[in-house]
């Protein structure tokens, strides 16, 4: 039984920072990630539970973490040596439920009472006492040293960050409950406008899929989604997309389904929502390029340190709003379409935690490599 | 006396015969025992005395009085000439089109008449950048009637300024630019580089609107044009052309039409070995040619482009005539035939074409994807009379390198017609219905249209429309040498070689399969018996 540990290590975590910016994905061999023999951790309260993750995804902000990108703001949000891992599916030690977490630390997994008004509102994501309670600091399940992760063979969990699987999920599609929550949470400001995804990877082909359930396509704008690789643009044809080009191809689409004009880069007109699902300097000011005026970029995927011309946005009273994570609630809607859409088929390749290296280099190339979710398995052992 | 043009059948004798790759050429040996290289005539004598026979042309014009029994103090007239789409490559100094409308305007001057305006007839083609009116027109004319408003280029889409002529019997409205239709008399100056163009043509398209044009420029027209070159009769699209011609003469004002006509003296002597057949290069034409073709190699394709887009053709007038624009232009057919016309005997299964660095679309600049289908399928497969060169289903083969580039100023509506329409369709009657209209009434496409040097936004579906005729008519199209991807997206087959070619080409016409190539340059016209 063993466990993979992210440890405090200032030199190894330079040196995952120089191989991952060589190489997407190598941080993992040379960075302070290593295969541990698994730990019996103490139970934060005596409602916790132990679980036993069956299958633990691997996402974009676990290899931020792992190349050692991830941004400084985080440092204080975890808490070290903690095991990565929060899209996990799992058994509960001692029964036969098989759960999804929702990984979320909000004030009642933390023990604070009363807890904070997010919370008490049902906004967990945005809970006002992050970092603080009886657990030690982290963002997240598998971001914390008190509650482990899904990348070994025990973790913890509130029972209030459990949702049951039904048995006819299959543990894949099940492995895609929490990222579709967040693409659900996401999709819930689609205004049925106009509408950019900047990025087919997991979350933009999630997101898609999340409009997409909801969507009257006679009656809303165009959606367009800028995909890399072929098996991406393939799955977001199939997901819903109207259009699916390449990022250099965006605003040429964009500038003719909106009916604009151009001055300098600068559409005059644009998508009146455009949703970045890769959070780079390079998706970013491509969405402040092709976003209407008084549109809105919502920031899906992680931004980190990123450096952006905002001139236009001042211009053009556009804004750049976040979006992270979900609300409980998500949950159940995210089950329901990962059924609808049979998104277990993204689950494109799995790997025992003793081949980490080579899951996290696979994960980091996976639209390369025609993936899009890898995870671990824990199930054979 | 030059030596007419002649079809030669391909033996172990034969040396590689040159095709054109865009920017550059290559040598390419043709199977023997069923191969045939159509070679052009060479070219007929220039008239020596062109401003006399200009003056002589306007002064007895045919079915119509001479020009100045036309003109009169107080009037209104407009001269129209042809834009920069002619002749390919651009003739030196001074261009026909200088020498012409000098020659009027003397006439012009002669009878007291001051409400000129001189119009380029430009259809949806891009506007002239100035260097080119200049080149054209030369600086005397520009200088004189630029900087007063009174030289300018026509604009299809300045509603305010276009003027409903009339509408035949087939719904076709004739819509067109408002000062030509309301002048007391409209001279049209042409260069009739092919029988395709000329005629009625010049003003029903040049000084026409989207909305006149959209009548008979579409896939179905164009796939019912079954001789673009040759004979009327059998074009759909002269056929709308004749009938909104008839209106423009029995509703429009008076036309007085200048036609002309040149030989196929295309290239300067640095270039000699491109008019000539191969067996009769010297040694100096065979060190020339490797010469230019390994320099081309060391070149960037801008700078190899740039090279090509300067070379000043030597070619010259073979003929002038003027008046009643029907009679006028019978007589340029005839002189266009005596220049280009080649008697073939029977199709084959595959036809050769070398794609140049040029074609219509593209003067100075980007020959893009759209422009190299066009250029194959649309002119030089329809250089034909009677038949086409290549059976119904056998295979066309291409050279050209075909890459996914575009010249941004010039062509901006391709660019997205390349991204958005051809991933969709390449057929194009569909993509008329399902895509034209949007990109005909782009907003963005008509001011770079109407305000900078952008072809009109629907031009790129009137590129692809031009080879409608040559894409249903071929089992395949394969182009040697090309980016793959990009020969994919416009629904052909790449091919490394031209012997892959053949080989891929075996699937539909066998392994022995009979082979035209057509000679270009210069233009020749095969009238296939």
């Amino acid at each position: 039984m063993s466990r993979l540990v992210f440890s405090r290590k200032p030199a190894r975590f330079a040196a995952a920072r120089l191989a991952g910016s060589l190489m997407p994905g190598r941080g993992a061999s040379v960075g302070p990630l290593s295969l541990e023999p698994d730990e019996t951790l103490p139970l934060p309260s005596p409602e916790w539970l132990r679980l036993r993750p069956r299958l633990a995804g691997i996402c974009g902000s676990d290899l931020a973490t792992v190349d050692g990108t991830a941004s400084a703001y985080f440092d204080p949000l975890v808490s070290y040596p903690f095991t990565p891992g929060h899209e996990v599916v799992a058994d509960v030690a001692g029964t036969d439920r098989r759960v999804v977490v929702v990984p979320v630390l909000s004030c009642i997994t933390r023990g604070i009472s009363p807890v904070c008004h997010a919370c008490e509102h049902g906004h967990i994501h945005l809970c006002e006492r992050v970092a603080f309670g009886h657990l030690e600091p982290g963002l997240q399940t598998g971001f914390c040293e008190s509650t482990g992760g899904g990348w070994s063979h025990e973790m913890l969990a509130h029972p209030s960050q459990l949702v049951d699987v039904p048995a006819d999920l299959s543990d894949e599609a099940a492995v895609m409950v929490e990222p579709m929550a967040c693409a659900v949470h996401a999709a819930q400001r689609y205004t049925g406008k106009e509408t950019v995804i900047i990025g087919a990877g997991t979350l933009g082909l999630l997101t898609l899929a999340a409009i997409t359930a909801t969507r009257d396509r006679e009656r809303t704008g165009p959606i367009v989604v800028t995909a890399r690789y072929p098996d991406q643009k393939r799955l977001a044809k199939e997901f819903g997309a109207d259009v699916v080009c390449s990022s250099d191809e965006l605003p040429r689409w964009v500038r003719s389904a909106t009916g604009s004009l151009v001055f300098g880069d600068q559409l005059t007109c644009g998508a009146h929502h455009v949703i970045d699902c890769v959070g780079s300097t390079e998706s970013l000011q491509q969405s402040l390029q092709v976003v209407a005026p008084g549109g809105e970029v919502q920031v899906v995927g992680m931004p980190g340190n990123v450096h952006l011309e905002l001139t236009s946005l001042w211009h053009r009273e556009t804004a750049i709003r976040g979006c992270y994570a979900y609300r409980r609630p998500d949950f159940d809607t995210a089950m329901e379409l990962v059924r609808r859409f049979d998104l277990g088929r993204l689950v494109s390749a799995t790997y025992s935690l003793k081949d980490y290296t080579d899951a996290i280099g696979h994960a980091a190339q996976a639209g390369r490599r025609g993936a899009v979710k890898i995870a671990f398995d824990m199930r054979s052992n | 006396m030059p030596r007419p043009g002649f079809v030669h059948e391909v033996d172990r004798s034969t040396p590689p015969v040159l095709f054109w790759r865009g920017e550059n050429f290559s040598l390419e040996k043709l199977p023997t025992g069923r191969s045939r290289v159509i070679y052009p005539p060479e070219p007929l004598p220039a008239i020596k005395d062109i401003d006399g026979a200009i003056r002589h042309a306007l002064l007895n014009p045919h079915d119509q009085d001479p020009l100045p029994a036309l003109l009169f103090p107080g009037m209104k007239l407009t001269i129209a000439f042809d834009d920069v789409s002619l002749p390919l490559p651009k003739m030196r100094r001074p261009d026909i089109r200088q020498r012409v409308i000098e020659a009027v305007l003397d006439l012009v001057a002669a009878a007291g008449v001051d409400d000129v305006h001189i119009i380029a007839a430009l259809g949806l083609h891009r506007r002239m950048h100035e260097y080119e009116l200049r080149h054209a027109l030369g600086d005397r004319i520009y200088d004189a009637f630029h900087p007063r408003g009174m030289l300018y280029q026509h604009d299809a889409e300045d509603h305010d300024n276009l003027s409903v002529i009339g509408t035949t019997d087939h719904g076709e409205v004739l819509e067109i630019n408002k000062r030509a239709a309301d002048s007391d008399l409209v001279i049209y100056v042409n260069i009739n580089s092919v029988s395709m163009d000329g005629g009625w043509k010049s003003i029903t398209t040049g000084l026409a609107s989207y909305r006149c044009l959209s009548h008979h420029h579409t896939g179905e027209t164009l796939q019912n044009t079954k001789s673009l070159m040759g004979h009327r009769e059998h074009s759909a699209l002269h056929k709308s052309i004749w009938r909104l011609g008839k209106v423009l003469r029995d509703h429009g004002p008076k036309l007085f039409q200048i036609e002309s006509t040149l030989n196929t003296d295309m290239f300067p002597d640095q270039f000699a070995f491109i008019n000539k057949r191969e067996w009769e290069w010297t040694a100096k034409d065979r060190a020339t040619y490797l010469g230019v073709t390994k320099g081309l190699n060391l070149l960037p394709v801008k700078a190899r482009r740039k090279m090509f887009h300067d070379i000043q053709s030597p070619h010259q007038m073979t003929s002038v005539q003027a008046g009643e624009t029907s009679a006028v232009h019978e007589i340029t057919l005839a002189k266009v035939y005596e220049q280009q016309l080649v008697p073939v005997e029977g199709q084959t299964d595959i036809l050769t074409l070398g794609i140049p660095f040029v074609c219509p679309y593209n003067p100075d600049s980007v020959m893009n994807p759209i422009l190299v289908m066009c250029m194959g399928l649309g002119y030089l497969f329809n250089m034909y009379r009677n038949k086409p060169l290549v059976r119904e289903g056998g295979v066309i083969i291409m050279t050209h390198p075909t890459y996914r580039d575009f010249n941004p100023v010039h062509h901006p509506s391709y660019i997205d017609f390349f991204e958005q329409v051809l991933p969709d369709t390449t057929d194009p009657v569909v993509m008329g219905q399902k895509w034209e209209k949007q990109y005909a009434e782009d907003e963005w496409y008509r001011h770079l249209y109407r305000t900078g040097n952008a072809y009109h936004g629907v031009h790129p579906f009137y590129a692809w429309y031009w080879g409608a005729h040559g894409q249903q008519h071929a089992g395949k199209v394969i182009i040697v040498g090309g980016d793959a991807p990009t020969v994919r997206r416009l629904g052909f087959t790449p091919a490394s070689t031209l012997d892959d070619a053949f080989e891929i080409a075996s699937d539909v016409v066998g392994r022995t399969p009979t082979i035209s190539h057509l000679h270009v340059p210069s233009l020749l016209v095969a009238d296939v018996q």
